[in-house]
């Protein structure tokens, strides 16, 4: 029996980590930088995440966490992993405007070894006497839904019953949005994206604000591994587990046609469409599932063609994406 | 008077050129101090001296006469895969959809070896092999190729959709394929009749290499000394350009996408009619993505992909062997390999521009 009130709550589940990649990715992309790194980026602060929570958790006597700490620790672990992925991309191709797919793609080569590395050599390399990495405790509190959830009903099932991450990512993806579309700094953000050249012209520094929205963009996509890995996988890190979320991510940006607000409901959307092929009827051949998990792909290639078809303005992608910025060069 | 103008204590200058020495030495250089990193972290992770390290990493890809043919086997598929990509680079088209491509070529192979098996000759097979699978990979390659051509759909993204389109439908068929029933895979296709295995020659390596030494000349040759070559250059450069003297953009975009879809597809007949005789989601391990960094990284010269590819791929399988050696994660390969992509990427600043540094430094107030 299709249910929509057991269905939607594991679609926002699925999305909640596309939801914080997308935003990340698109206030990257609106300085006009074409972060392929990404996916890497998602497993960096996953795995820094599951490292610092590790460690916290072998120090103290098991049932012993506090709170806080089990919070906080993964959460900074995790910013700081994915900032220092987001300065090393901003330093090749801002600082010395190396090619953004090739910078990206490598990152996401060494994002993806670097998590699968120390999922699978953490314990090992620690020392540690655990069979394998399972920070249930930790993620306790990170799933830790509101207390009145489960007794009001469906309505409790569909919007409370998160961990609060999710709801990090709305705030985020809304705050991103207004501060892009209402106020001077997304102004300025928006005219370096277009036009580096005529930005630079007019006072704005068009390094810095590229590099202080692709590190903010990649720290909020490095949550998006954590919410997966917390709360999403119940602490437990399984290596390839992630996916091809990252990429997904970077789809979705061209589904929302780079307006993190609207990604909030696209993501749920997206969600559900990774999901839905364990919804569809498909009988007595599974085969069909794999055609079904297509769907996603293919919906957002449609939406990239048309958008180009439609050709708006206020639809396309940032001007100058792709392209590094230098001020001598004509 | 007190107000002092702040001047930059240095500015950067593009070089206007360069002596190719200069230029590799900058270049080898980034490859020293990249792999000294990487010696550090593995002496980090694993205890041992850096020495025994580099020999544990020689090992893993030539310690063997066995090993040696593999790793070379690697080089050739990636550097066709890189060949591939990088007309398509060339006029600025960025085809990260390698992976997709390479996937459908394997895919048509393997379909012709499943349903022809009992009903054709082996050759016949062989030939619809060929043909199929350099026709389902450039089909594949010039889908976004259309969009672009007609819409100018932003073409990394595009690419990229198909990669994953291309991994479902594999996987759809794998299903459909697979044996025994409920497997989840298709195993050895005809291990007994063979019907559709590509001929040895000489040993069961050595097809790949004489294949990416005959697309290697090609594509030299193609990319050099050919009107198209040309052409897709003049895109590559200015797109307005192109069309100031009477090239249709639209038209070089399309016929190179084929052509790069269809060396691909060729390269994924190779996986799976020569080397796997299987089809996997994973066939192409990633090497669509690998191939635009090296394709990137040699500059798109096609003599100069040689060396690159040989040089991942030989961190790869020596990163592998370290990981077997200390029981590490077979990902430590990828770390390494990141690694030393950074450096090179970052060295290339270095190459295309230069640091002036003020010369009356100190004498502020004069």
């Amino acid at each position: 029996m299709f249910s929509l009130v057991a269905f939607i709550p594991r679609a926002v589940q699925q999305g909640v980590p596309l939801l914080f990649g997308s935003t990340g990715e698109t206030i990257t992309e609106k300085s006009g930088n074409l972060n392929l790194g990404i996916p890497g980026v998602m497993y960096v602060g996953a795995i820094s995440g599951v490292i610092g929570s590790f460690f916290y958790e072998q120090s103290v006597p098991s049932g012993n966490l506090n709170g806080f700490f089990a919070i906080f620790i993964p959460l900074i672990c995790a910013l700081i992993g994915s900032l220092l992925m987001g300065l090393l991309y901003c330093f090749l191709t801002v600082s010395l405007r190396a090619n953004q797919n090739v910078t990206g793609l490598a990152m996401t080569t060494f994002g993806i070894g670097f998590g699968n590395f120390f999922g699978g050599s953490l314990i090992k390399l620690a020392g540690a006497d655990v069979p394998s990495i399972s920070l249930s405790a930790t993620s306790a509190y990170f799933s830790k839904s509101l207390p009145f959830a489960s007794k009001a009903g469906w309505f409790g099932k569909v919007f409370l019953s998160y961990g609060f991450l999710a709801y990090v990512a709305i705030i985020i993806a809304l705050i991103c949005a207004y501060v892009l579309r209402k106020t001077r700094v997304g102004l300025h953000l928006r005219a370096v994206g277009e036009d580096p050249a005529a930005a630079d012209a007019a006072g704005i520094n068009v390094k810095k604000y590229k590099y202080v929205s692709t590190c903010l963009g990649c720290m909020i996509a490095g949550l998006g591994g954590l919410y997966y890995v917390m709360d999403y996988a119940c602490g437990v890190w399984s290596n390839d587990a992630f996916g091809d979320r990252g990429w997904l991510a970077i789809a979705l940006v061209i589904f929302t046609i780079w307006k993190p607000d609207i990604g909030i409901l696209s993501s749920i959307l997206f969600g559900g469409l990774y999901i839905l092929y364990l919804y569809l009827p498909s009988g007595t051949h599974t085969e069909y599932k794999e055609l079904y998990k297509m769907i996603p792909y293919i919906v957002t290639l449609v939406v990239l063609v048309i958008t180009s078809m439609r050709n708006k303005k206020e639809d396309q992608p940032p001007k100058s994406l792709g392209t590094n910025y230098f001020r001598e060069e004509r | 008077m007190g107000q002092k103008v702040k001047e930059p204590r240095y500015h950067i200058v593009k070089r206007a050129d360069i002596s190719k020495r200069e230029a590799w030495t900058i270049r080898i250089i980034a490859i020293l101090a990249a792999l000294l990193l990487c010696a550090i972290i593995t002496m980090v992770c694993t205890g041992d001296n850096p020495i025994s390290i580099f020999v544990t990493i020689f090992k893993g890809a030539f310690g063997t006469q066995r090993k040696t043919w593999i790793t070379l086997q690697y080089v050739a598929i990636l550097l066709i895969i890189s060949l591939a990509l990088t007309p398509a680079f060339k006029m600025q088209f960025w085809n990260v959809g390698g992976e997709g491509q390479v996937l459908m070529g394997g895919l048509a192979a393997a379909a012709c070896m499943i349903t022809l098996a009992d009903k054709l000759p082996n050759a016949v097979v062989i030939i619809l092999m060929i043909v199929s699978s350099i026709l389902a990979g450039a089909i594949w390659g010039v889908i976004p190729a259309i969009f672009k051509a007609l819409w100018n759909t932003n073409e990394t993204l595009s690419t990229l959709m198909m990669n994953y389109i291309a991994t479902q439908l594999v996987a759809y068929f794998t299903i459909v394929w697979e044996v025994p029933k409920g497997s989840g895979k298709i195993g050895i296709i005809n291990q007994n009749s063979n019907v559709g295995w590509l001929p040895n020659i000489g040993n069961k390596y050595l097809l790949s290499i004489i294949v990416a030494a005959v697309v290697t000349i090609g594509m030299f040759i193609y990319l050099k000394f050919t009107k198209h070559g040309y052409e897709i250059e003049v895109v590559g450069e200015s797109q307005n350009t192109a069309r100031y003297v009477g090239i249709s953009v639209e038209k070089v975009v399309i016929r190179t996408m084929l052509l790069s879809g269809a060396i691909c597809g060729l390269a994924g007949l190779l996986l799976v009619g020569g080397i796997n005789h299987t089809i996997t989601t994973t066939i192409s391990a990633g090497q669509g993505f690998t191939g635009v960094m090296v394709s990137w990284l040699a500059k798109f010269n096609p003599v100069a992909m040689i060396f690159t590819s040989l040089l991942i791929i030989f961190m790869s399988r020596g990163a592998s062997e370290i990981s077997t050696a200390f029981e590490l994660n077979q990902s430590f390969a990828d770390i390494l390999t990141g690694i030393i992509l950074f450096f090179i990427i970052g060295c290339e600043f270095f190459i295309r521009y230069k640091i002036v540094v003020r010369k009356d430094l100190g004498k502020e107030d004069a």
